[in-house]
């Protein structure tokens, strides 16, 4: 494993190269926000890891990659040491070493288990017959009651919370703009819509960006969407849900055509759709541009939402049936893995990215005062 | 989709097209794809590998282009004219005027033609806003360019075989028969209706360079492709074409003598001549640092070092100069005192020591702008400094090596305004076109003009397309 100052050290060789030639600086914002600098400090060059997006335009227009002897290849030092600024920001500290851990394998085991705690708790609350049966009559919390669910799923849902925050804290705090550079209106609206649209995948002239090779394409930022949008409003159905029941006293469970269940429904079709594509993208991608080490953080993350949004979608077709027990017991076990692994994996680049762009939009905003 | 494997490839392959282009840079490409316009079929020879494929145009990042009214790629207006007086400023009136407005009025096309194949532009670069009203800039720079053209030119079908060089033509008479390539290490005969060259110029061919510059050339550095071998330019002259232009005339630049020997690039220039002095081996200066503007002056400092002995110069400023040009990739020597600096430059160090102390001594009082031609000089040093001239006496001091960085040769075969070929005996060959570096010479004598050189591959390119398509057609 390279150590982060051997990273920092190949991506600050490769931007000296880059400051003196900036062919590249209309591709994306990680080129004017370097030429902005003079020299390249630990915490700046994390930060221009975490404002690119990956798209690997440079990489190919670079008249010094391999096998030119300078070597620069921006993409591939961007995505190292933005996964080891993962494990630098990540909270508490020791935790961090789950992103080594966070595989493949290291997410489904932790499903299936966080499955069979959650079958013994069950078998434990009225006996794993139930589970089998139709008497439920498709109410999920005939099985388990409501308030086991909202008890460990609240207490996990705040430690995750509180753990990302933390991360982003520990990120904001090495720009040095303080909690005060956090205030600037105009740059969130900028920010803001520069990251939910993707722009930065767009490539100028919006033929998208060389991913999975070097010819364009706008897959990989359509099916980022389906992922994006498919878990926003998978997470939309679940906060609406709750209000149902705590403000209105709607008892689950609910009709089709209700709020939490369209929402639902689309949130899990685009769960299905984004995270296949991705995976896909990712398995032919050019390994040139690619930080091989990331692949099974990134296959577990992609994986665990797949699981969500296929497990929630049979669960709902489901649900009047005798397989609802289960399928409830394993979407949610999915889903609290999901949970579990978020400030330790993939999920968090979503979080220091809205960030870095933010701090981006902050400082072009006042270079062009 | 990439482009077709050696392997396969059947005689067929190399005897069927109508339009064989010799050459993988901005105009060639150029070239198979207008001739693909045509209806033509097209056989594209790259003799470099994929990942060096695009010749020296992999390191541009502009071309030069009239325009009438602001665009949205250039600013106010460039007409004929202007673009005119400035190809006959920097090449001393050494051009072929009709040929040149040629050029210069098929600039004005040449940005929505690209845009039709992919290429994008972006506003001019940071550094660089002096160009932003005359040179549309590619996004990405020359390699991106280079690539869409590839990508395009697969597109359409063009077939492209890379480490495919080709080594010598055989004419018969003026009317080209087959060309030798070397292919997959094996050579292979490959023949069409009509062959458009468009493969460089010879600066990377060493043994072509010192018998043009001496032994001293030992001592260039190459700032673009190591693949500009001349052997198209040497099958011409074997073949009996009409050569024009000097061996010894091209783009030289004083670059950071660290730089390597082929493929430099941008990040090897140093600009900071103008804010100090440049001295020799032997520690004195030889010519005006401040003579006019860097982008106006930095060409001729090629030339300048290549007669210095052992083809080597130091650029030396101290603080005062710093923050005040783009930065080279190399770090500069740093020294607190002079004496220090010299010895790190491994120079005489009394002989620098004099030179500065002179130099010092001859500046005058004035103030210093480098944005306009200020009225900082010295007086009674010889060489003077007409311009920004200022004591070098605030250390740290700085020292940057620099040596002679050809950029490429003006040495090709005469043309037509329908780029075909010159033969010696006054007549036009039937059949071969030039396009890019191996008939810029017709243009530029001499000297040169920031963007210029892909004006003319763009523009001879699709010329060399069409008429060679046409040609084949027919």
């Amino acid at each position: 494993m390279q150590k982060i100052e051997a990273l920092i050290e190949e991506t600050r060789s490769n931007m000296t190269i880059c400051n003196a030639c900036r062919y590249c600086e209309g591709f994306c914002p990680v080129f004017p926000a370097m030429e902005r600098r003079r020299v390249f400090t630990p915490e700046d060059l994390k930060y221009l890891a975490n404002l690119c997006h990956n798209c690997g335009e440079c990489y190919y227009a670079c008249q010094y990659a391999p096998p030119h002897e300078f070597a620069v290849n921006v993409p591939q030092s961007m995505a190292k040491l933005r996964a080891e600024s993962y494990r630098d920001y990540a909270w508490p500290g020791p935790l961090a070493k789950l992103f080594d851990r966070n595989g493949l394998l290291t997410a489904l085991a932790l499903a299936v288990g966080v499955t069979l705690l959650l079958l013994i708790a069950v078998g434990l609350n009225g006996g794993l017959a139930a589970l089998v049966t139709t008497q439920h009559g498709g109410d999920f919390y005939a099985l388990m009651p409501h308030n086991v669910i909202v008890v460990t799923f609240g207490s996990v849902s705040l430690f995750v919370l509180l753990a990302l925050v933390m991360g982003m804290v520990r990120f904001w705090s090495e720009s040095g703009e303080g909690v005060a550079g956090l205030g600037d209106a105009r740059s969130w609206r900028q920010a803001l819509k520069e990251t939910f649209s993707l722009q930065h995948l767009h490539g100028q002239g919006e033929v998208g960006c060389t991913y999975p090779d070097a010819y364009h394409s706008q897959w990989r930022r359509r099916f980022h969407h389906f992922t994006f949008y498919g878990f926003m409003l998978s997470f939309a159905a679940t906060v609406t849900g709750t209000i149902y029941h705590y403000v209105f006293d709607w008892q689950a469970p609910y009709d089709f055509t209700s709020l939490p269940k369209l929402l639902g429904t689309l949130g899990g079709i685009g769960l299905l759709i984004g995270p296949a594509g991705l995976l896909y993208l990712k398995l032919v991608r050019d390994q040139n541009t690619a930080d091989v080490r990331q692949m099974g953080m990134d296959v577990a993350f992609i994986a665990l939402l797949w699981l969500t949004g296929f497990t929630g979608l049979a669960l709902m077709l489901l649900r009047e049936t005798s397989a609802m027990g289960v399928m409830l017991v394993v979407h949610l076990g999915v889903v609290m893995a999901l949970f579990i692994t978020m400030p330790y994996g993939k999920f968090v680049h979503g979080f220091y990215r809205l960030l870095a762009v933010y701090r981006n939009a902050l400082e072009r905003n006042r270079s062009s005062h | 989709m990439l482009s077709s494997s050696g392997t396969r490839l059947s005689e067929a392959d190399l005897t069927d097209h109508d339009v064989l282009v010799i050459g993988g840079g901005n105009a060639a490409l150029c070239a198979a794809l207008t001739a693909r316009e045509q209806g033509a079929s097209v056989l594209l020879l790259e003799s470099a590998p994929h990942k060096w494929r695009g010749g020296n145009s992999i390191h541009t990042r502009n071309l030069r282009c009239m325009h009438r009214e602001p665009t949205d790629v250039l600013s106010d207006a460039y007409l004929e004219d202007e673009f005119f007086d400035d190809v006959w400023r920097v090449t001393g009136g050494i051009t072929n005027e009709a040929l040149a407005r040629h050029v210069i009025r098929a600039s004005e096309t040449c940005a929505e033609w690209m845009k039709d194949y992919g290429v994008r532009f972006q506003p001019s670069l940071g550094g660089t806003l002096h160009l932003g009203r005359t040179n549309a800039f590619f996004l990405g720079g020359g390699k991106a360019l280079v690539n869409t053209y590839y990508q395009a030119a697969e597109r359409l079908g063009v077939t492209i075989l890379y480490e495919a060089e080709a080594e010598s033509l055989v004419f018969d008479g003026k009317r080209f028969d087959h060309a030798l390539v070397t292919y997959n290490g094996s050579p292979r005969k490959v023949s069409a209706k009509a062959v458009v060259i468009a493969s460089g110029g010879f600066e990377s061919n060493q043994a072509w360079l010192e018998e043009a510059w001496g032994e001293v050339s030992r001592n260039f550095l190459i700032r673009g492709t190591r693949f500009n071998q001349g052997k198209m330019l040497r099958a011409l002259i074997d073949n009996g074409a009409k050569i024009i232009g000097d061996p010894t005339q091209g783009h030289a630049v004083a670059i950071d003598a660290r730089a390597p020997k082929y493929d430099g690039g941008i990040v090897t220039r140093v600009d900071c001549v103008s804010l100090g002095i440049v001295v020799n081996r032997d520690g004195e200066r030889f010519y005006d640092e401040g003579e006019d503007f860097w982008p106006k002056r930095y060409a001729i400092w090629g030339r300048l070092i290549a007669k210095q002995p052992g083809q080597v110069g130091y650029s030396i400023t101290d603080a005062k100069a710093q923050g005040r040009f783009m930065p080279s990739v190399f770090p500069p020597e740093q020294a607190d005192t002079l004496n220090e600096l010299a010895a790190k430059l491994e120079l005489p160090v009394d002989a620098v020591r004099k030179t500065v102390d002179d130099f010092n001594a001859a500046v005058q009082p004035g103030n210093f702008d480098h944005s306009v031609l200020d009225d900082c000089h010295t007086w009674g040093v010889t060489p003077e400094k007409t311009h920004w001239a200022q004591r070098i006496d605030e250390p740290p001091f700085y020292g940057y090596p620099l040596r002679t960085g050809i950029t490429f040769t003006y040495l090709g075969a005469e043309v037509d305004d329908k780029a075909r070929m010159y033969m010696d005996s006054g007549e036009l060959s039937d059949n071969v076109f030039l396009a890019g570096e191996i008939m810029a010479g017709n243009i530029l004598g001499q000297g040169y003009v920031a963007g210029f050189g892909m004006t003319i591959g763009t523009v001879f390119g699709r010329i060399a397309g069409k008429e060679a398509g046409s040609y084949a057609k027919d």
